[in-house]
């Protein structure tokens, strides 16, 4: 089976996940669109790890998963906090951060 | 060259004198006058001792110099900084010491009244050390020191009493006019470097027989507009009058002694430069000429008695430059004028100081009138000076005063009658309003202030006076007997290329010149002695007298022409800065302020606004280099 199919499925993942974050306003969701995302660039990694013949990709593509693993640690403490806060979810309503 | 280590005293004392008075500050107000008095005097003393020890020499062993140390010792180009005591720097030293140290014993009086008077005499033994420097220095270079020194002294003095902010401005005018005349000094040095390589008398006087005739031109024309500042000669003459500002003494000291003077000695001094370039010479005549006109006319309309004596200056130094532009036969008659002026002027100016001590510092000659009676020495010494001034025989003014005429008229050519005619006229017109002064102050009716009451000054002020007087009587006589001063003089300048002229012979000038100076006084006493002259200046006066109490328009001539050019083009550079300098400045501030609120805008606090960002930017980037590497 052509490498590149792989590829091509990566890259529609990372699409989605991209898409996903921009549009979505759900933090669990745009979350969950940013695991897509970390998901697409694990798959690229392998694939090239495969087309390549050497271990390097699949190696980076453990790293991803121990730093995805934290990041959904501090990122649902987060969103966690924020909601008993607020009462919402929404990452629109938490844009203190302007001007 | 005979060199002596006594010559520095001549300037260190008066200048220990003013640093002391300066330094020491109210401590010495007891007796700081009489510390000046005795420094200038010792100065005077060291210059006839040097006199005495000069005379007792060999012409050819006259000069002496010193050398006070190395000044600039680089490559090639090296001046010392020394000094030079010949026969010609003699006479200034002399003339200066001893008019100066007059005029310092005058000032004990005339400013006992005054709480600064300290710092006057002070500023009066700077003047003098400056002034000293100036004649004594043995290169360009050191002359330009004791140069700036005079400018810098009599800013100081002229602006004395500066708590009148006319005075501080017509101080300020003398030392800006008389920068521009240190301007052309400074160029003539640096001429004079350019095409000899020394700034010495001596070197350059070697080096002028076969420099081009161009760059000599160029130097004398240079030292000319040295020499018209400080002298205030035609065109920077207008800050002459202004200069009355300053007390009294002072202008006696900046008219008869020092400052004025400076102009001629510079000429004399550089004779081997004007002898080779004929061009400046010329320049040197006119200039002149017209200067001598210029005071002339001027002092017919002044009713000011310092004023109408200011302009009597320029027009007596206007004589002197004429003089010393005729070349070697005009030297020593230009140097001779400038001593017998020295006494019979600084005469008149401290008799008009005691005149207007006894009046209420009262200058308006209209508001005078029959002092004769009041005050009878300062009549009898101002009297004296005015028969000298005239050039009435036996007074001094006579000899060196009709020598200039007749050298004028032995110049030859067109140029001689011309010049002639000019000095007789001249002659006519000083006889004219110096008998209008006389008339004005000491005889007639008297039209005081009511408050007025008139007193002969006391006696350290008329015995000044009284020995100046002598000097107006018997100076011209003393000097010109057997040519005296004209064989002391004779071996500094080039006599080879002289040849004499002889349109007229020197009886006949002088039947000329009286026969002037007699239509001068005729018509001044048929105006004002015959006439009731009136306590206010009439209004209603020809279009020619209303002119020349404006001092001829100079002063309206430097202000549409220099002034308001000067300060569009001012006003136009500020402006200039505040667009252009500061627009850039600010520009780029404003700049940065406008795109960082734009940008500002981008900063909404929208997690998912900055996603997309990021990922146009990750787009873009990936754009980027997909098209490079393609």
């Amino acid at each position: 089976m052509n490498a590149a199919n792989y590829l091509y499925i990566s890259a529609l993942l990372f699409t989605i996940g991209a898409v996903g974050v921009v549009v979505r306003r759900n933090a669990i969701v745009v979350f969950m669109c940013i695991e897509l995302m970390l998901n697409a660039a694990n798959l690229s990694f392998v694939t090239f790890s495969r087309i390549n013949g050497n271990l390097d990709g699949q190696v980076m593509a453990f790293f991803t998963m121990v730093v995805a693993a934290c990041e959904v640690v501090v990122g649902l403490a987060i969103i966690v906090t924020i909601y008993r806060s607020r009462r919402s979810a929404s990452v629109d309503d938490a844009s203190l951060l302007k001007r | 060259m005979t060199t002596s280590s006594s010559l520095v005293y001549l300037i260190a004392l008066p200048l220990a004198g003013a640093v002391l008075l300066l330094l020491g500050g109210r401590r010495t107000d007891k007796w700081g006058h009489l510390l000046g008095t005795a420094m200038s005097a010792s100065s005077f003393g060291v210059g006839l001792y040097q006199l005495m020890l000069m005379l007792d020499r060999p012409t050819e062993q006259r000069p002496v110099s010193q050398k006070l140390f190395e000044w600039i010792n680089v490559g090639e180009f090296k001046v010392d900084a020394g000094l030079l005591l010949d026969q010609l720097s003699i006479c200034f030293v002399l003339l200066i010491t001893g008019v100066g140290t007059l005029i310092h014993i005058y000032s004990i009086s005339y400013m006992s009244h005054d709480k600064d008077r300290r710092r006057f005499f002070a500023y009066l033994n700077l003047f003098i050390a400056a002034m000293l420097l100036l004649v004594l220095g043995d290169s360009y270079l050191n002359l330009y020191v004791g140069w700036e020194g005079v400018g810098l002294a009599s800013y100081l003095l002229i602006g004395f009493w500066n708590q009148k902010p006319a005075y501080a401005t017509a101080s300020k005018k003398a030392f800006v006019m008389n920068r521009i005349g240190d301007m052309g000094l400074s160029f003539a040095i640096m001429i004079a470097f350019a095409t000899m390589g020394t700034v010495s008398f001596a070197g350059v006087q070697e080096h002028a027989h076969h420099a081009s005739e161009a760059a000599l031109t160029g130097m004398g024309i240079m030292l000319l507009v040295a020499a018209a500042g400080k002298s205030a000669q035609f065109p920077l003459q207008a800050w002459l009058g202004d200069a009355m500002a300053g007390p009294t003494p002072v202008s006696a000291l900046i008219h008869a002694a020092t400052m004025v003077t400076a102009g001629v000695y510079l000429i004399t001094r550089s004779n081997f430069v004007f002898d080779a370039a004929p061009t400046a010479q010329l320049l040197v005549v006119i200039v002149g000429a017209i200067t001598l006109m210029f005071g002339a006319l001027i002092g017919t309309a002044k009713d000011d008695i310092k004023k109408a004596l200011a302009a009597s200056t320029m027009s007596q130094i206007g004589y002197m430059i004429l003089a010393a532009g005729l070349g070697p036969v005009g030297y020593a008659f230009a140097i001779m004028h400038l001593l017998t002026h020295g006494f019979f002027k600084a005469g008149m100016f401290l008799g008009a100081g005691s005149v207007m001590h006894g009046m209420n510092d009262e200058v308006n000659m209209r508001k005078y009138g029959a002092l004769r009676k009041f005050m009878p020495i300062t009549f009898v010494t101002f009297g004296l000076g005015y028969l000298a001034i005239l050039g009435v025989p036996p007074f001094a003014g006579f000899y060196s005063k009709d020598m200039i005429i007749e050298t004028a008229f032995n110049a030859g050519g067109a140029k001689g009658i011309i010049l002639g005619v000019t000095t007789l006229i001249g002659a006519a017109i000083t006889a004219f309003y110096m008998t209008r002064v006389m008339i004005l102050t000491f005889t007639g009716t008297k039209r005081w202030d009511d408050n007025a009451h008139p007193h002969e000054s006391p006696w350290l002020m008329w015995l000044p006076m009284a020995v100046l007087a002598i000097g107006s009587v018997s100076s011209g006589y003393l000097l010109s007997s057997g040519g005296a001063l004209e064989n002391w003089l004779h071996p500094l300048f080039d006599h080879h290329a002289e040849h004499e002229h002889h349109l007229l012979e020197p009886i006949v000038v002088s039947a000329m010149a009286l026969t002037m100076v007699a239509i001068g006084v005729a018509i001044a006493f048929s105006k004002y002695a015959r006439q009731e002259v009136s306590s206010v200046a009439p209004e209603n006066v020809s279009i020619f007298t209303k002119i020349a109490r404006q001092d001829l328009m100079q002063d309206r001539f430097n202000e549409a022409v220099f002034m308001r050019p000067g300060q569009a083009l001012t006003t136009t550079l500020v402006a200039a800065d505040e667009v252009v300098i500061d627009g850039a400045v600010r520009g780029v501030g404003q700049a940065a302020m406008s795109s960082g609120s734009a940008l500002r805008g981008l900063q909404n606090g929208y997690v998912r606004s900055y996603a997309a960002l990021i990922l146009v930017g990750a787009i873009a980037l990936i754009g980027a280099i997909w098209v490079v590497v393609q």
